[in-house]
């Protein structure tokens, strides 16, 4: 393990943030802390980053208990870096951003000039480096970020919601450049997000955060198949995520073939969002790609709409379903269904 | 009338003449108003640092206590100066009283609320972000403060500026505890009463300008650096 935590406490005020979080990040992993928004993510990278001090707990890092204060403190925080949700520049070039914290380690020029050039490879930030780093997009600003804290070689690297605030369109591509710098440089990875797609896509390891606490925690496949309560299965179950095996733009999961636009091989997830599948009584004819007939096995009012639980085979979909079209299927637990959605719609992990 | 002209060219011709008088009296309070700011700023950039990066109770108690004594009466500070060096007094023995060393003492008191809450704003203008981002990057609490004030350096030099503005205006203290003494502890601002008291009215219009003049100086630099700061 790079990183323990240990019954990890946080009162601000009078509100306690954080109620004996443990947390056990192994060397070399993608690890991603989930949860909704407030739920202490933030606040628990802070103490994993040593920029805050719990009330009470310990911090381990490489099996060692990190001190409160002094001067290993300061050693052990600089084998770590942390990246944050809105990353703050410095002035000046994004070249000076980027050897900042390697002039204060008292590196050499050498070895700061080379250190700098491979990371700004990597990053693909060579064109950037004469930039005034104010001038920067907020996708450029990410990148200069991550790369900064890169370029100190950290064993530890923390994220707190790297792709919030991106456009949709750079997130994917930002997640790839994650995973790619993860490969690269063999840091481990510690990384927030409220998001369990984003968890998906990037991660092998995880936990799952609520009101302070850690909910679950375990290999990513772990949290996904087999929720520890209600709460865990309403935050990974919601997107209807399934464990696929991927021949082309076919994905075989839990005994169906569901078709998809993307062409992939191997093991993987498919989502089908419920919003898009539409439930009738008969096969009808239609242009969807996917149909399948099932039984129901639930009904949950949400709100002004209703989720329906419909089995087919060994998997379970979720269907949103307004409460007009609900009265119109006249349909109860047990009742014979066909769902259906198109292809475009699958989203491929 | 035409004795206020009359009195406004004297005043001129004694700026653009060099008089020495005029000159002496200037350069005697740039440098006790240059000493003050700079001792000033090396006590108090400092102390608004310590509050701004520490955590305590009553902080913001504190804050805002600075803050309402930007506009000290000079006279109260002259006043408590008075008391703490005049024979009597806890540093009487010192014999400070009606000396240049006391307008710096007096000063130095005049400009801490300005330079420490001005600081804390600076600082504040910057946002914890930078903070937080040094010390992600390895630095060290002290590095992390340095670097912080550096991305402030605009709004700190600010504030040393407003603070020397107020040193070279000030009559209270110059007058209480620097006795107004010719060619000693006279200032523009000592001379210009005194001297408009004793009917000399062209001096103390040529003292008076230099003083404006000096006064404009430091606001359009504020501006300037402000305006740099924001680019």
């Amino acid at each position: 393990m790079i990183l323990r935590l240990r019954d990890i406490t946080v009162k601000k005020e009078k509100n306690t943030i954080l109620k004996g979080v443990s947390l056990d990040i192994p060397s070399g992993e993608f690890f991603v802390l989930m949860g909704p928004t407030g739920s202490g993510k933030t606040t628990t990278l802070r103490i994993a980053g040593l920029l805050d001090t719990p009330d009470t707990g310990d911090v381990l890092f490489q099996g060692e208990t990190v001190p409160r204060s002094g001067k290993r403190l300061l050693k052990t925080r600089r084998r770590i870096a942390t990246v944050f949700q809105s990353p703050v520049m410095f002035q000046g070039t994004v070249l000076e951003n980027l050897e900042w914290g390697l002039k204060i380690r008292g590196l050499s020029k050498e070895e700061t000039v080379s250190r700098v050039s491979r990371i700004a490879d990597l990053a693909d930030l060579n064109e950037l480096l004469s930039r005034d780093a104010s001038t920067l997009s907020g996708g450029e600003t990410r990148r200069t970020a991550l790369a900064r804290a890169l370029v100190l070689n950290p064993e530890l690297l923390i994220l707190d919601e790297p792709t919030t605030s991106l456009h949709p369109s750079f997130r994917k591509e930002f997640l790839e450049s994650l995973l790619m710098l993860h490969r690269e440089t063999g840091t481990t990875f510690l990384m927030a997000t409220h998001d369990f797609t984003d968890a998906l896509a990037a991660g092998t390891m995880g936990a799952v955060m609520r009101q302070g606490e850690i909910e679950q925690q375990g290999s990513i496949d772990q949290i996904l198949f087999s929720p520890r309560s209600r709460f865990m299965a309403d935050f990974t179950g919601t997107g209807n995520i399934l464990s696929a095996v991927f021949c082309g733009n076919m994905a075989e999961t839990g005994g169906i073939t569901v078709k998809h636009t993307g062409s992939r091989q191997g093991r993987g997830f498919i989502a089908v969002p419920p919003e898009v599948i539409v439930l009738s009584r008969v096969p009808g004819v239609t242009s969807e790609r996917n149909r399948f007939q099932g039984t129901v096995s639930s009904l949950e009012r949400k709100g002004l709409n209703w989720t329906v639980t419909v089995d087919v085979q060994e998997v379970v979909f979720a269907v949103a379903v307004t409460t007009g079209a609900l009265d119109e299927l006249e349909i109860q637990e047990g009742s014979p269904v066909w769902i259906s959605f198109k292809a475009s719609a699958v989203h491929v992990f | 009338m035409n004795h206020l002209i009359e009195a406004l060219g004297i005043a001129f011709r004694m700026i653009f003449t060099g008089d020495p008088l005029v000159y002496q009296i200037t350069l005697r309070t740039l440098l006790i108003a240059s000493i003050s700011t700079l001792t000033g700023s090396l006590l108090f950039i400092p102390l608004g640092s310590f509050i701004y990066f520490r955590r305590f109770r009553w902080k913001r108690v504190v804050v805002g206590f600075i803050q309402t004594m930007y506009s000290v009466p000079t006279v109260f500070v002259g006043m408590l100066v008075f008391l703490m060096i005049s024979r009597s007094g806890p540093m009487g023995s010192m014999g400070l009283l009606f000396s240049p060393g006391a307008i710096v003492i007096g000063e130095v008191f005049l400009i801490a609320p300005i330079i420490t809450g001005l600081t804390i704003s600076a600082l504040q203008g910057v946002g914890s972000g930078l903070a937080d981002t040094a010390l992600a990057l390895g630095a060290s609490r002290g590095r992390m403060v340095l670097k912080v004030l550096f991305e402030a350096k605009y709004a700190v030099l600010t504030s040393v500026l407003m603070g020397f503005g107020r040193a070279v205006s000030e009559v209270g203290v110059a007058l209480m505890v620097g006795g107004n003494i010719s060619g000693y502890t006279r200032t523009l601002t000592t001379a210009i009463s005194l001297g408009i008291g004793k009917g000399e009215t062209a001096q103390s219009i040529a003292l008076g300008i230099i003083l404006l003049s000096l006064a404009m100086i430091v606001s359009i630099t504020v501006n300037i650096i402000q305006h740099g700061g924001r680019k």
